[in-house]
């Protein structure tokens, strides 16, 4: 069954700090969909090593959200296009788009 | 205890500060986006932990151990794992967190760090000494008088025809000798040549942009041929 990204990280983190978390999740609503670009824009390019470096900070992304599975193919992917390897793009794709969409919904 | 935060993610530095937040000893005094301000910070004032991104664009945390002259404690951040064991040959290291990090990890990383900074106090003391006791001198002719300067307190060395203009922080002396003359004479983990006219003392660089270093009020210029040497030194401190 596919993972869906919660929260608990950041409620564990906060210690119930309300401030913080609105805070928090404010920085991912700001900073996902601008490294999902960043990412669109250097796999355009086939820029390997770029893409590389985007799947990289993205995948802490994942982790934040508690998403395990999905951060083990960023994990794959990440060494795969240091050696060229794009065709994992298509399943991270639909990663970004899933993480995108509830942080949006926040 | 006090500590800088260096990540380009906003989102990591805002888990560090909350992390941080909840340790009373310790006092998060600046948080950097990039790796060259955090070293310009650094280079200025004293910290005693840093904790840092070890992937950053266009510069490993790696890097930022070995260009820093006198390296805090540091604490790694990373979302990778693979760096770990070349992450520990590097004195100043003395932990490495993988992202996302607990609150429990943090707080073992804190006890090491408490314990690192109570060796490092022993290590000082000691270096401190043998430090001055190696003080070197070297003596420059001016008008038939010997003068001593400290090594330690000359800041740069610059050609000026069949002179030569030994700057120190309060004075600068003109000597009828050449670049190359002095320069054989002058302790190499110290001295540096980045120009053709000049030679700098590079323990006491400022800063250091992509054609030129900061010394005091001093803006030197690098030659394209000297700027490898001078990084490569840099990586040694």
């Amino acid at each position: 069954m596919e993972q869906q990204p919660n929260l608990n990280y950041i409620h564990d983190l906060s210690g119930d700090d309300k401030e913080f978390e609105k805070k928090f999740i404010n920085v991912l609503k700001e900073e996902i969909p601008l490294e999902k670009q960043e990412y669109l824009n250097v796999i355009a390019n086939k820029d390997h090593l770029a893409s590389a470096s985007i799947v990289h900070k993205l995948k802490h992304k994942l982790n934040i959200l508690s998403l395990t599975d999905d951060y083990k193919l960023a994990v794959t992917f990440e060494e795969n296009l240091k050696n060229k390897d794009f065709s994992l793009n298509d399943k991270f794709l639909i990663i970004l788009n899933k993480i995108e969409l509830y942080i949006k919904n926040l | 205890m006090n500590c800088i935060i260096v990540d380009d993610e906003a989102a990591a530095r805002m888990i560090v500060e909350q992390l941080c937040s909840k340790v009373p000893e310790l006092d998060v005094i600046d948080s950097f986006s990039n790796a060259m301000d955090a070293i310009k910070f650094l280079n200025q004032n004293t910290v005693d932990v840093v904790f840092l991104d070890i992937h950053m664009p266009g510069f490993s945390g790696i890097d930022f151990v070995q260009t820093l002259k006198n390296p805090p404690r540091i604490v790694l951040t990373t979302s990778d794992t693979n760096f770990a064991i070349e992450a520990y040959e590097y004195e100043p290291i003395v932990d490495y967190l993988v992202k996302p990090i607990t609150q429990e990890r943090f707080e073992k990383s804190i006890v090491k760090i408490k314990s690192a900074l109570s060796k490092k106090t022993v290590t000082d003391q000691v270096s401190t000494k043998t430090a001055s006791n190696a003080e070197e001198d070297i003596y420059i002719n001016i008008d038939r008088r010997l003068i001593k300067l400290k090594l330690d307190d000359i800041l740069i060395i610059e050609a000026k025809g069949d002179y030569i203009d030994v700057k120190t922080e309060k004075k600068t002396y003109r000597v009828h000798n050449t670049l190359k003359s002095i320069k054989d004479k002058l302790p190499e983990n110290i001295f540096l040549q980045i120009h053709r006219s000049f030679i700098i003392n590079f323990t006491k660089i400022i800063d250091i942009e992509d054609n030129s270093v900061l010394i005091e009020k001093s803006v030197i210029p690098i030659s394209r041929s000297n700027r490898p040497e001078l990084m490569r030194r840099l990586n040694l401190l």
